[in-house]
């Protein structure tokens, strides 16, 4: 009887296992048939490389190169401003801060995780966008660099925790064996802990540009959403994801329009699988 | 309107579960322009007091969401203020859908700047040399040395279709003419007017009912020897105005049963008389 319980028990584990790969590949042969539809019509270097994102007009000309480059833009952007930020932070929390202090630092960094992106959109909108409006006396605030500002928002608390714990998890010997031979703390820490960490912190870096790519209603707000070759950061861009939350309302069930959003998703799909396996293959060097 | 459109969303999660649960003969769904939800929304009100029994619920999204909805056939009656395209008939009868065209209210299309923009009056060729990113400077209109932003609506508003066909491409067909890609696509009326209002070089437009005193509405001539006109609604009404356009009402086949008896409600005196105080012009 105690067998059954286990086996019943085990083989409904294994289920909700598997459960989640088999709907990862649903969405991807979903994605994968609605968007390569587009390519009967449209070649794949017009959709890829063309500069030009008019997709309701006549004919519709549905480039994505000022999408791609905007959303790179922004990412690049904003992990400029989190990666040291998000490292620095880190370091301080495993290797320097008091007890209390590390508490209290864990715990506002969880807080500013849960704040929703619609409300960081929201705040930027009102306060960042004239700021950056103002400063760098510009035509209109909603930039590039506003997403990438509020964007490094959101990543930072991922890229903290994911640091903070590989920094954790360096052997205290090594650090032991440093202090031992006469090192300083800064020595310790720059000579030996952070490259022991190296891999782990790379995959933290990692993962929070993943969700920055993939963040949507927040760079909708402030990016202003025009579809430009971005030759500066202090200009407008429109990224693929807004692109797909702007337009898939409107886009009729079975149109070239329909079929290009699901297309420019395959995209942003390769790109955040492309970031996820470069950090689960820097985690599992670590191991 | 903050509040308006709160009151919208509360009715609509309130009771479209009811209304798409039961699917009851006495509950409409109703969907499309953000133009023309404030004025809907004004009709359902107050035909749901007159008719307590019957329950509309009004959300926006844009006229295309609104006729793409009515051909996916999730809602009863679109609002749209733009025409249906041939492509979009071609899609509704493959579904055997026959969308049924309602001519219900005029709206004049504002062309606002900021009230501190000495510029207050323009050709119909001088914004289309603006939106298509001819003219970059309000220098050459006899402003100050800034370059113009550019707002637009998204691709989804029947706004941002009427503006490309009827004053960026002067209703021809064959024109190719679009915006310039380096104008902010902006998700709502709302979030224009609340741009320009900040913004002493933005350039925006949406429906009449938008302006307030914080934007200034540009007077518009239809070339530099005809007479500028401003968007009221006696201009519009007269037809001085040049950039006006029907406000439309999308249904399944002809209107019949609670479409009709709602449709009849909102082409009647009363209900015109609610599109004069929602700032649009009524059919007669």
């Amino acid at each position: 009887m105690r067998k059954i319980k286990e086996f019943i028990i085990e083989k409904l584990i294994l289920l909700c296992g598997l459960a989640s790969i088999f709907f990862v590949i649903l969405i991807f042969i979903f994605l994968l048939k609605e968007g390569l539809a587009l390519f009967k019509t449209v070649g794949v270097d017009k959709f890829l490389f063309g500069q030009k994102w008019y997709p309701i007009s006549e004919p519709a000309q549905l480039g994505i190169l000022p999408l791609i480059l905007g959303s790179l833009l922004v990412t690049f952007g904003a992990a400029v401003i989190s990666i040291p930020i998000g490292v620095g932070c880190a370091l301080y929390i495993a290797e320097i801060a008091p007890p209390k202090t590390k508490e209290f630092l864990k715990a506002g960094i969880e807080l500013l995780a849960a704040i929703p992106s619609v409300v960081l959109g929201f705040i930027g909108m009102v306060t960042l966008v004239p700021w950056v409006k103002n400063i760098f006396h510009l035509p209109t605030g909603l930039t590039a660099l506003s997403g990438s500002i509020m964007l490094a928002f959101m990543a930072m608390p991922t890229i903290v925790s994911i640091a903070e714990d590989a920094l954790y998890s360096v052997p205290k010997s090594y650090k032991e064996g440093a202090f031992a031979l006469g090192a300083t703390h800064w020595q310790t820490i720059h000579r030996v802990i952070l490259p022991a960490a190296s891999s782990g912190i790379l995959a933290a870096v990692m993962l929070g540009i993943g969700r920055v790519i993939g963040e949507t209603m927040a760079v909708m707000m402030i990016t202003g959403n025009a579809a430009i070759m971005p030759n500066s950061i202090l200009q407008p861009v429109r990224t693929l994801t807004a692109t797909i939350a702007a337009e898939m309302g409107e886009a009729v069930v079975g149109s070239e329009h329909y079929f290009a959003l699901f297309a420019v998703g395959i995209v942003l799909f390769i790109i955040s699988f492309a970031i996820n396996v470069t950090a689960d293959l820097f985690l599992h060097k670590n191991k | 309107m903050f509040r308006r459109l709160i009151t919208v969303f509360f009715l609509f999660f309130g009771v479209a579960s009811t209304c798409f649960a039961a699917k009851n003969n006495n509950c409409l769904q109703i969907k499309g322009s953000d133009t023309m939800v404030n004025l809907v929304q004004s009709w359902a009100e107050k035909y749901m007091e007159i008719n307590p029994q019957d329950f509309l619920a009004v959300t926006g999204g844009g006229s295309g969401t609104g006729l793409s909805s009515l051909i996916s056939g999730s809602c009863d009656i679109a609002m749209s203020s733009r025409f249906i395209t041939s492509k979009e008939i071609d899609l509704a009868r493959k579904k055997s859908i026959e969308p049924f065209e309602i001519k219900a209210a005029l709206d004049g299309l504002a062309v606002v700047v900021n009230p501190k923009n000495p510029v207050s009056k323009l050709t119909i060729d001088q914004l289309a040399g603006i939106f298509t990113g001819k003219i970059k400077n309000w220098k050459e209109l006899g402003g100050p040395d800034a370059s113009i932003v550019l707002l637009s609506r998204e691709v989804n508003s029947g706004t941002h279709v009427y503006f490309k066909e009827h004053i960026l491409r002067r209703g021809n067909p064959a024109s190719t003419e679009e915006f310039a890609p380096a104008a902010l696509m902006l998700s709502s009326s709302q979030a224009i007017a609340d741009e320009v209002s900040q913004n002493t070089s933005a350039i925006g437009y949406y429906g009449m009912g938008y302006i307030s005193s914080k934007q200034k509405a540009v007077a518009v001539a239809k070339d530099d020897k005809s007479v500028y006109e401003t968007p009221t609604i006696d201009n519009v009404i007269k037809g001085l105005y040049p950039i006006s356009r029907p406000l439309l009402i999308y249904t399944n086949g002809e209107p019949k049963g609670l479409v009709k008896k709602f449709i009849d409600y909102a082409l009647s005196k009363e209900g015109q008389g609610i599109v004069v105080q929602t700032d649009f012009v009524p059919i007669k």
